[in-house]
Order: C-alpha cells, then sequence, then structure tokens
C-alpha cells in the first residue's frame, strides 16, 4: 500500500470547511459584555495599558461600555489605534493585556480585553459623524510604501495631522498580513478590508495598488517626489531550511500557501495534503498546522528543534493547535526530506538535546515521519533588495538586517522612516500599528519644523 | 444546637422570620408556599375598606448595580386589590390549617374612628395573631388621607392606635414610615396610644430611575411615573439606624421593635437583632429570590449563633446598642491605619486612586509603570477605611489599631472643645 503523494482537494465537505473556518472567538453577547467588563477593577496606572503596545486606556474604554457607552469606548480605542478593531481579533492578548491583568492574580482569569475590545469597536454608531477630522491641509506630501497594519496607521494619523498620503502597495489588495497572513477563521467576513474602508473615511489618503518598490517605483523617486517616506513594507522573504530534498514538489512555503488560502473564494478547491509536516514553532507554524486540519489533513505534525518551553507561541496557540488535533513533536531538527521530482514520502531529523551548558546538540538518534506535504515556518527574514543597491541612498540596515531605525523610527536617511515587520521588533500587528503611529508623529514634527522656518 | 424559636408582644413564632406586608403574601396561596417553605410568620398585605382600591399596570422600578444586580427597587402597588371579605376568608384558614405560624393582619382605613371600629372586629374574629397598622405606605395612599400622611403626623398615630387598642383584643404593631425627620417621634406617640410594639422601616419616598428617551420616571405608567416606596438592599443602613434610634432613645427603649428594611441574609437578620429588633421581616430578598432564601436564614442564623455560643434570640437581643452611641462620646485618642498586605495585594491601585484623588494622599506608589507596588506612609494615615473599602480583594487592606498609649478622650472633654465638660 501506498500513501505517496496524497495531496488533493476536497477532503471535506463545503459545509465542513465552511464550519471549520469559522469565527474563532465569536462576538461577545450584550449580557456577556456585561458580566465581562464588570469584572475590570479600573486600575490606577492599569498594566494592561503598559502592556498595550499602543496604549489603549483599556480601563477607561471597558467602563464606557459597562456604561453603556459603547460609541465612546470605539472612540477611545480607535484614537490610540487605528486598526483597534483587527487587533482585538488577532492580537496575541495573552502575551500581552491580559497577561498581566490584575484579576490573574488570585483568579487565575483575566479580564477578557481581546473580545471587549471587539465588541467596542463592532459597537461604533457609524450613524455618528465621523469620529477623527483632519487639520488644516499643510501642504505636504508623504510617500508610504506598504499598506498593511503600520503604513495604514501612519497614513491615518498623518492624514488627521493634514498632510497628503500616497501609498504605495505592491499587492493587488490592501491591509498586508491582515488581509494575506492571518489565519482565516481570526479574521472572518472581509473583516480587513472593511476595516481599511473606515481608515480611509480620514481622507487625503492615496493608495496606488501593484506598485511595488524597487520594481514599479524606487526610493529615490518617492524621495524626490515627495516630502517624506514612510516604508512599513514587511519581511520579504522567508527563511529555508538548507536541507536535502527541499526543492522537491510538497515542500511549501508557510507563508505563501496562507496567502493563497486567504485569497481563495472556494476553500475546497485548495490542495491539502493527507499527512502534513509543519516546521517551526512559531505562530504562522500553529496557522498553517491549524488551518491543514481544518482543511481536512488527517495527520499534522508539528516539528520543532528545541524543547517546548522555547517555542515562539504563544500556550493559548499551542492549546489551539492541539484541540484541532495537530501533534508536537520538539527537539527534532531537520535533517532531510525524501522524495523526488514527483512529491515527498517523509521526512528525517535528527533528535537533539540540551547539554550540560544548556546548548542545543544534535545526536546520531534520527527519526522519521512519513509526509505528503512539508511546510516550512521557520521565520521570515527581511528582503533588502527593494530598497536598491546604491549604499548612499538606501537606509543602513541592522545586525540582523532589517532596516535600521532610531527612537522615532527614523532610518540613516533623514526623511525616510521605517516600522513593522521591516525593522526589529516582535513583528505582531499591534506593533506595527504602534510604529506607524509614532513614526507620523516624527514626520509630523519634522514637517511641522519645515513649515515653520518657512522651507 | 441553637433555638431560633422566639416569642414577640406574646405571640410565638417558630423563627424570628416573618415576611412583611406586600404582595408575596396578598393571598392565601402565596402565604402557604411561604408557610410550606419554612416561614415563620406572615403580615397579611394590608386590609382596607370596600371597594378595594384599583391598581395601575407597571410597578415595580429598579435600581441596578454593574452587573444587573438589583440594589433596591421601589413600588407603586397599594393596598391589597381583592375584596375584604375574600381576605378575611382566606386569612381564618390559613390559620386554622397553620396554627403554629403567625398571621399578623395589615390595616389601612380612613382616619375615622368609625371606620377602625368597623374593621377591627372582623379582622380579629380570623383567629390572627394581633395586627399592624400601615402607617407607611408612601405612594397612592397617602392622597386619599392614609399610610404615610398618618404616620407623619405622630397626634394621628396616638389617636388611631388607641382605637385600635379599644376595639380590638389583639396586639397592635404600629408600622412606621422613615419618610420623617426623627424617626422617635412616631414611635414615641405609638407607645403613648398604647402600642404593643413598632415595625420599620416601611418603604423610601423614590424615584428610581428616569428613560431618558421617554422622558418618564420609572416605573412608567403610559408616559408618566410617580414617586415610589424604595426597598431592598440599599435601604438597609438607613433601617438599622432608625431601629437602633428607637431602641437608644431612653423614651422607647423598652418597645419591642419588629426589624424591617433591606433584610437579605441571616447576617443582615443578626444585625437587626442586635440593633434593637425582636424579630424580623424580610420582602424584597422573597420577591427577588423566591420564599427558599427562608433556609439561609434560619441555617445562617443557627450556625452561627452556636459558634458565638448564643442559644436563643434573646441571648444577643440589643447586644450592639451599648456600642451605638453620640459621635460625642467617640474616643479621640483611637488610632487606626491601613497595612496593605503585599502578598494578597493584586497592584490594581484603586487605593492609591481613591486616596491620592480624595482623601490624605497617605498611600506610597513605587515600582515601574505596569508594575506598581503601593504601601501606607503610616504618620500620613488618619485611618479612613476608603483604602479598605475600594480595596477589591478581600482582606488585602486591613485597619490595624494602633496603641497610642493615651487614656480615653471624647470631644466632650477635649481641651479644644470650647464647650467642653470637666470630668
Amino acid at each position: 500500500m501506498s500513501f505517496t503523494h496524497d495531496i488533493k482537494s476536497n477532503r471535506l465537505l463545503d459545509v465542513e470547511i465552511s464550519d471549520n473556518f469559522s469565527d474563532i472567538a465569536p462576538p461577545l453577547s450584550d449580557k456577556q459584555v456585561l458580566v465581562a467588563s464588570e469584572r475590570c477593577l479600573f486600575c490606577y496606572d492599569a498594566p494592561c495599558i503598559t502592556a498595550c503596545p499602543t496604549g489603549i486606556d483599556i480601563p477607561l474604554f471597558i467602563r464606557k461600555i459597562n456604561t453603556g457607552n459603547n460609541h465612546g469606548a470605539a472612540k477611545e480605542i480607535l484614537s490610540a489605534n487605528i486598526l483597534g478593531g483587527s487587533c482585538a481579533r488577532v492580537c496575541p492578548t495573552e502575551t500581552l493585556c491580559e497577561q498581566v491583568c490584575v484579576r490573574n492574580k488570585h483568579e487565575e482569569s483575566p479580564v477578557e480585553i481581546g473580545r471587549l475590545q471587539r465588541y467596542a469597536v463592532d459597537h461604533l454608531d457609524t450613524t455618528q459623524p465621523y469620529p477623527f477630522t483632519r487639520a488644516e491641509s499643510t501642504g505636504k506630501h508623504i510617500a508610504i510604501v506598504g499598506a498593511g497594519p503600520a503604513g495604514l496607521s501612519c497614513a491615518h494619523q498623518l492624514a488627521r495631522e493634514g498632510h497628503q498620503v500616497t501609498i504605495f502597495e505592491a499587492a493587488p489588495k490592501s491591509g498586508g498580513l491582515n488581509e494575506y497572513g492571518i489565519a482565516l477563521y481570526k479574521l472572518v467576513d472581509d473583516y480587513t478590508q472593511k476595516e481599511i474602508e473606515f481608515v480611509l473615511k480620514i481622507g487625503g489618503i492615496d493608495i496606488q495598488y501593484e506598485k511595488a518598490l524597487g520594481r514599479d517605483v524606487s526610493l529615490a523617486q518617492l524621495r524626490e517626489k515627495h516630502d517624506a517616506v514612510f516604508l512599513g513594507i514587511g519581511m520579504g522573504d522567508v527563511n529555508a531550511l538548507n536541507i536535502p530534498g527541499e526543492h522537491y514538489p510538497g515542500v511549501e512555503d508557510a507563508v505563501a500557501y496562507i496567502k493563497e488560502l486567504r485569497q481563495k473564494s472556494e476553500l475546497s478547491n485548495l490542495p491539502v495534503g493527507r499527512r502534513v509536516v509543519v516546521i517551526g514553532a512559531g505562530m504562522t507554524a500553529i496557522d498553517i498546522a491549524v488551518q491543514s486540519k481544518k482543511l481536512g489533513a488527517e495527520d499534522v505534525t508539528i516539528v520543532y528543534r528545541r524543547d517546548k518551553s522555547a517555542m515562539g507561541a504563544s500556550q493559548h496557540e499551542q492549546d489551539l493547535a492541539q484541540t484541532n488535533g495537530a501533534t508536537f513533536i520538539c527537539n527534532a531538527q531537520p535533517k532531510e526530506i525524501i522524495g523526488s521530482d514527483t512529491g515527498i514520502t517523509e521526512m528525517t531529523f535528527n533528535k537533539t538535546m540540551l547539554d550540560d551548558n544548556g546548548k542545543l546538540v544534535v545526536t546520531d538518534d534520527i527519526i522519521s515521519i512519513p509526509c505528503d506535504v512539508v511546510f516550512k515556518a521557520i521565520g521570515q527574514k527581511f528582503e533588502s533588495s527593494p530598497l536598491g543597491n546604491d549604499s548612499e541612498s538606501k537606509p543602513a540596515l541592522d545586525q540582523r538586517g532589517r532596516i535600521a531605525v532610531n527612537d522615532n523610527f527614523q532610518t540613516s536617511l533623514n526623511d525616510v522612516y521605517a516600522g513593522g515587520d521591516c525593522i526589529n521588533g516582535k513583528d505582531l500587528v499591534v506593533e506595527a500599528v504602534d510604529h506607524g503611529n509614532k513614526a507620523a508623529l516624527a514626520i509630523h514634527q519634522q514637517l511641522k519644523k519645515q513649515i515653520n522656518q518657512g522651507e | 444546637m441553637a433555638n431560633l424559636a422566639c416569642e414577640f408582644i406574646g405571640i410565638k413564632s417558630i423563627n424570628p422570620f416573618w415576611l412583611a406586608s406586600a404582595p408575596p403574601t396578598d393571598k392565601a396561596y402565596n402565604v402557604v408556599r411561604a408557610f410550606e417553605a419554612g416561614w415563620g410568620g406572615v403580615v397579611w398585605k394590608t386590609l382596607g375598606e370596600d371597594p378595594a382600591p384599583i391598581n395601575v399596570s407597571s410597578r415595580y422600578g429598579a435600581h441596578y448595580g454593574q452587573n444587573r444586580q438589583v440594589l433596591g427597587f421601589n413600588n407603586i402597588e397599594l393596598i391589597t386589590d381583592r375584596p375584604l371579605q375574600v381576605n378575611l376568608d382566606e386569612i381564618t384558614q390559613v390559620k386554622k390549617d397553620w396554627p403554629d405560624r403567625v398571621i399578623i393582619v395589615s390595616l389601612m382605613v380612613p382616619c375615622e374612628e368609625e371606620s377602625w371600629k368597623n374593621i377591627l372586629p372582623k379582622v380579629e374574629a380570623t383567629g390572627a395573631d394581633g395586627i399592624e397598622l400601615n402607617f407607611g405606605c408612601p405612594h397612592g395612599m397617602p392622597e386619599r388621607g392614609m399610610g404615610a400622611a398618618v404616620g407623619q403626623v405622630p397626634e394621628y398615630i396616638e389617636m388611631v392606635t388607641r382605637w385600635c387598642k379599644q376595639y380590638c383584643s389583639l396586639p397592635v404593631i404600629v408600622k412606621l414610615t422613615p419618610n420623617i425627620t426623627d424617626v422617635r417621634l412616631p414611635a414615641a406617640a405609638a407607645m403613648r396610644g398604647g402600642a404593643d410594639a413598632v415595625s420599620l422601616i416601611n418603604t423610601i419616598n423614590s424615584i428610581t430611575s428616569v428613560n431618558l428617551d421617554t422622558m418618564s420616571p420609572e416605573p412608567s405608567v403610559d408616559g408618566k411615573g410617580t414617586h415610589g416606596g424604595y426597598c431592598g438592599s440599599a435601604v438597609k443602613p438607613i433601617a438599622l439606624s432608625m431601629v437602633s434610634e428607637i431602641a437608644r432613645d431612653p423614651e422607647t427603649a423598652n418597645m419591642p421593635i419588629s426589624g424591617i428594611g433591606g433584610i437579605s441574609n441571616w447576617r443582615d437578620a443578626a444585625e437587626f437583632i442586635t440593633l434593637g429588633a425582636t424579630n424580623v421581616q424580610v420582602c424584597t430578598a422573597a420577591m427577588l429570590y423566591g420564599f427558599k432564601i427562608i433556609d439561609d436564614l434560619c441555617d445562617g442564623l443557627s450556625d452561627w449563633m452556636d459558634t458565638k455560643g448564643y442559644k436563643n434570640i434573646n441571648d444577643f437581643s440589643r447586644k450592639a446598642i451599648p456600642n451605638t452611641t453620640d459621635w460625642k462620646h467617640l474616643n479621640m485618642n483611637y488610632k487606626r491605619i491601613a497595612h496593605i498586605d503585599q502578598d494578597i495585594c493584586i497592584g490594581c491601585g484603586r487605593c492609591f486612586a481613591a486616596c491620592e484623588d480624595t482623601s490624605h494622599q497617605s498611600i506610597l506608589q513605587t515600582g515601574d509603570l505596569g508594575k506598581r507596588k503601593y504601601t501606607i506612609i503610616d504618620e500620613e494615615c488618619v485611618g479612613c477605611n476608603l483604602c479598605e473599602i475600594t480595596c477589591p480583594e478581600p482582606n488585602a487592606i486591613k485597619m490595624v489599631d494602633i496603641d497610642t498609649g493615651k487614656p480615653h478622650l471624647s470631644w466632650l472633654h477635649h481641651p479644644e472643645n470650647p464647650y467642653r465638660e470637666e470630668k
């Protein structure tokens, strides 16, 4: 009997897939919100505010929800984080605001901040005027590269200050990872596009699609035609395993597969392996493992070269993978993918262990896992080629090869700023929003100085 | 095992818990269910002269806490809306069927001797254990010269009480309204009229909320509202104080008291008894949770009595009265300060906000943002209790006695009091 290359679509019925990909954390009901919001203690110097990269005044918005002032709660959130709606859905709150909630100490269960935030933003009263206004036009024009979370928040903030913004987006849609990278069940019903529509309502933001930096437009051109440039271009590339067999069909890049999945109108048409191995232990690894199960893969094994405690994915995410039937194998380092030009049959690993000094060492103990598909989810890396080759006119990179910035998110080029995944950080949507906000304020200060000096 | 059986103005009851005159005691069906559940007695919902009043639709308005817990509610219901004879017949039957349970009949008729003279013998004939004069109802009936309209005039109280003692041999309880400046005056009037006891408090004048869409107070009757009688847990502190006032006043100190007002659990009941009540009446808690709460009332009170070594209700009756005094007698040399137990503290900072913004700036905030630590500045703390009150964590903040080494000194004898009394 051969299981070779068992990759096919329609493993599950459409109705099953649709059910599998429904909202993973459905909205709280009014009654649930009443109970959940009442648990917030309205802390002084609340730890949750400090833990939120965008510094949302969480106790205040929860109090507003509790008093029935949902519109006020939504405004409170959005004024700190214009993508508060998607952050409420995708943030790993268990490692951010909810991790530091004081309710954890004796009750071991934090206030459900993420879900309350979603409720508030969902209840913004759209019959009311748009909650943000634009300052008088400054006559300044800023180019933003990348319509992801960093670029969008930067654009919104700049537009509020009265600047004109043009966003250059390589993809046919805006949203960045929210549109192309986040697991589908976290952002259902085309939420990203609805949210962007709301962001753009501020006015003064023009988006040019399918305009990639380094291909359709150069940094030098942007700098020449604009008063400042913000780079929110993400990572651009993924890490390779660098082992034999990586080139065989069936070995896939998880990021690319999720991107395809996110844009697919009929999920059942996606080819899915019967036995799937996922290499990595971050959020992407969990996402691809869970989505593979939800698409009908029979065996999904997440293999990580270190032990469980070193995993990038939070306990909550690990639990999610296990609840969905994925299996973890730790301390196993990829050795070889066995297959041919028609597909793969198995993958082998060297078991690893920590030596007396706590250093990871590879042993001769080999394990083998039969598989039809291998997903690589061992991290992305920054692709710097779009920035150009001229070291004079290209922003300097940091030690990890991403764009180097100062505290104001300014690069080595005076008029070029950067934020989001293309600079060093935790690679979170909410952090990208924060970068965009702060860069916008710095750009605004710089341009204001120019205006005052009559430039 | 403590004995909950008690005697109130000669009326024996299997426990000190009676249902107050209100919808739960409006008819035989409810009262029988209450007796089946274990209630010691009921005060039958107020009877009046025929024709019986007509009630409106929409009758209660709530005052909610954050999570929809009912802190209190009010009502605009009148006295019984059933014919007098129907009530009298049911009372007769229930009393016959439940001889060991107390039935007190609440009464409210016009302030005329003839009206009282007429109804009293009919009530006595039912076999009821006593009567309670409803001089407290604050809504509706006072507009007709009854209820609180009588209760607010001590002379009327005395007069009607006297008629009742004259035309009926049953024990008379006078139910007092709290909608008055000094509750001791109507209590004394009742005593002068010959009342066997007083019961208090009746409900408090109130508007619980306004509907901001229709601009109508709740409960709304066709777009209009009126003030109603407020009850429930929120009124307990007011009731406790009024009960203690009567129990402490030399003139009324010997007057038996049936305590009423927001009693929701055994602890509330025990508190009323320590401040002067001999038994208690419950209504709102039963209206919110049903008659089954009697089980906790009895069980909780009995267990607490056992742990304290009290064999019966009299053993702790009025025990807190000697410690209830006037401000001028409080010891000004006494000092207590707050102490925060860092192991229990969750770091919410509510105590800091309260003390810093609204009190005495006696809490020190240290540590980085997001990891704050709060400690008491002992020298600044005046022992106001606000931090302990705002703290969401039981036992995280304790108020600790500080030995000042100084003798008891009240304002009466304080050197800074220009009118001080020499010892």
